[in-house]
């Protein structure tokens, strides 16, 4: 006979592994994305800027979307200019992962030369305070919970934007 | 982004709707102060009630053409912040450097003064 603590011991590891399998799942239907790639010209923000809003239109709300599609527009603005340069032949790949009611993730790789984040210097500085440029990277940290940059496959810059999400009640 | 402008009390009016923003809002914003100039206007009220979105060049621009009319000797001011519009001037301190109005009587009121 089985000693009843063995078979408990069983039926919790089988349990704890249904668990994580049903998390992984769970993880998989909850998560959208979409991709897209764009030429380097600004009206084509707009097109990344509707993907964005299809997937999340309904599952963000909209104060934080509407932050987060300022902070999308912003990143590629930056990656249209100061990345590719305005060269129309030069591309924009944008990535949307969308985990509901948990966080939106966006990543912008251009195809320019890279550069230094540490190099910004503060827009309020009162040296910097009546510029007409150099606002861009301050307001997209601001706009978002997460902000890092990275080289792109190409070489270019790749800047991956977080947001944490409100628990959406059902 | 649409603009038109309004002559009244000798002040040129901008009202401004929809998205000042890069590649086309700003350059239609630059557009209109720049004909407000050339007009000979010493006044100038930006009316933001209708704007939905500013972005990095947006208020760019904005800076741009507050610094350009000031040089002149002339005067620019802002009216009618919608709350994200506000907020967006406020994060970068630039609420600071405008002279903002909750309504247009008090901002074509200032003028006179």
């Amino acid at each position: 006979m089985r000693r009843a603590g063995g078979q408990g011991v069983a039926a919790q590891a089988l349990k704890a592994k249904k668990k994580v399998a049903a998390n992984v799942v769970n993880f998989l239907r909850m998560t959208v994305e979409a991709k897209i790639s764009i030429f380097s010209a600004y009206e084509n923000i707009e097109l990344a800027e509707k993907m964005l809003f299809e997937v999340a239109r309904a599952k963000v709300n909209e104060e934080d979307l509407y932050w987060a599609a300022m902070a999308l527009r912003e990143a590629l603005a930056n990656a249209i200019k100061h990345g590719n340069k305005l060269n129309p032949e030069k591309r924009v790949f944008v990535t949307i992962q969308l985990e509901e009611g948990q966080e939106l993730r966006m990543i912008v790789e251009d195809e320019g030369e890279g550069f230094d984040p540490g190099r910004l210097s503060d827009p309020r500085s009162p040296e910097n305070l009546l510029k007409d440029s150099g606002r861009g990277v301050f307001y997209i940290r601001h706009f978002m919970d997460e902000v890092s940059f990275d080289r792109s496959a190409s070489g270019g810059t790749k800047v991956e934007l977080r947001k944490k999400l409100a628990r959406r009640s059902a | 982004m649409k603009g038109s402008f309004r002559d009244v009390q000798g002040v040129r009016v901008l009202d401004l709707s929809g998205k000042i923003t890069i590649g086309a809002g700003d350059v239609e914003l630059r557009r209109l102060v720049e004909e407000a100039l050339a007009a000979g206007k010493t006044n100038i009220l930006v009316n933001l009630k209708d704007v939905t979105h500013i972005d990095s060049s947006g208020i760019g621009e904005l800076v741009a053409c507050f610094t350009t009319v000031k040089r002149r000797g002339r005067s620019m001011k802002l009216v009618n912040l919608p709350p994200k519009i506000n907020d967006i001037l406020q994060v970068t301190q630039l609420i600071t450097v405008f002279d903002v109005f909750d309504n247009e009587a008090e901002a074509l009121q200032s003028f006179q003064a």
